[in-house]
């Protein structure tokens, strides 16, 4: 067993686990966290691939923005709200047939005869000159520059849309509405109470 | 050496992990996006393993923008969840019957 094998199966073990305790954990603050578990482990396993720039892209963006602002969600919101957990039982059986079923069948269908090393051998190793942000940046603004600006501009709608959900409006203007003013009615303002009159003692 | 079904069941593993929280966590919306992430994750971790073993960079190029639309839809999906609680108090998949679908 090899240096990269052992790292290999180090690091998918406990992205499996820990997203196994992502999706079980009752408590989503435990959920993020295992999340971000499951992002560092598989960053490492992103970087057998020799996907370099894309796994530190992983951490910082995933882990340090994404992670985060759930973190900040999760915690925004109470924590009695947010601690319910009861479908687990009741849904465990249904999810078990069928995730069972589904990874039976993509596990039967990427199997070592189709997609082992004699299918697929491994690639030679690139030489130390060898940059993978190099190689990424020529193939990403030249090929793939129209794509690259929509993904900006998109990010940027992202942006404008995020604000103005969640942005409230600050009710400190004094302005008068004029047509507010001109529809208020009698009945808005008044309110005739009975009084019973006393009576002489 | 590592071959390249041992990173697709991985990835399936985690794909089908991510779709147990779905089926499991009908509750809560925000378990449900992390485990939408967690799918995503396992798509992305496909596309880089047959980049890797075909030796061809457009795979790398495709995850990059896979992570900026997710980016972009976990920030717009937490905002509409902080509205959807302040209007409603409570973020719960059952209680958003307010179409009667």
């Amino acid at each position: 067993m090899t240096v990269i094998q052992l790292v290999f199966y180090f690091f998918a073990t406990v992205a499996v686990l820990a997203s196994l305790g992502v999706v079980a954990s009752s408590n989503p603050v435990k959920g993020a966290l295992f999340l971000v578990l499951t992002f560092f482990a598989m960053a490492v396993v992103w970087m057998l691939t020799h996907a370099e720039f894309l796994a530190i892209i992983l951490v910082l963006v995933y882990v340090g923005a994404v992670m985060t602002l759930f973190l900040f969600v999760v915690m925004m919101l109470k924590a009695d709200v947010v601690g319910k957990f009861e479908g687990f039982v009741r849904y465990l059986p249904l999810a078990l047939f069928a995730v069972v079923l589904l990874i039976g069948l993509s596990m039967f269908v990427v199997s070592p005869e189709r997609f082992g090393l004699e299918a697929f051998p491994e690639p030679a190793f690139k030489p130390e000159t060898y940059s993978n942000i190099q190689q990424l940046g020529m193939l990403l603004y030249t090929d793939y520059i129209y794509p690259f600006e929509i993904a900006a501009a998109m990010l940027l709608v992202a942006i404008v849309a995020a604000i103005a959900l969640s942005h409230r409006k600050i009710k400190r203007s004094k302005s008068q509405h004029p047509g507010l003013q001109s529809q208020a009615k009698r009945a808005d303002f008044v309110r005739i109470v009975k009084v019973p009159s006393e009576k002489k003692v | 050496m590592v071959s390249l079904s041992d990173f697709l069941i991985l990835a399936a593993l985690l794909f089908g992990i991510g779709v147990a929280g779905i089926i499991i966590n009908r509750k809560n919306i925000i378990m449900l996006l992390m485990s939408i992430e967690l799918m995503l994750l396992a798509v992305n971790t496909n596309f880089l393993a047959f980049s890797h073993f075909q030796d061809n960079l457009v795979g790398q190029v495709f995850v990059f923008f896979i992570l900026t639309v997710a980016a972009a839809e976990a920030a717009i999906g937490l905002a509409i969840l902080v509205v959807l609680f302040r209007k409603t108090k409570s973020i719960e998949v059952d209680k958003l019957d307010t179409l009667k679908g």
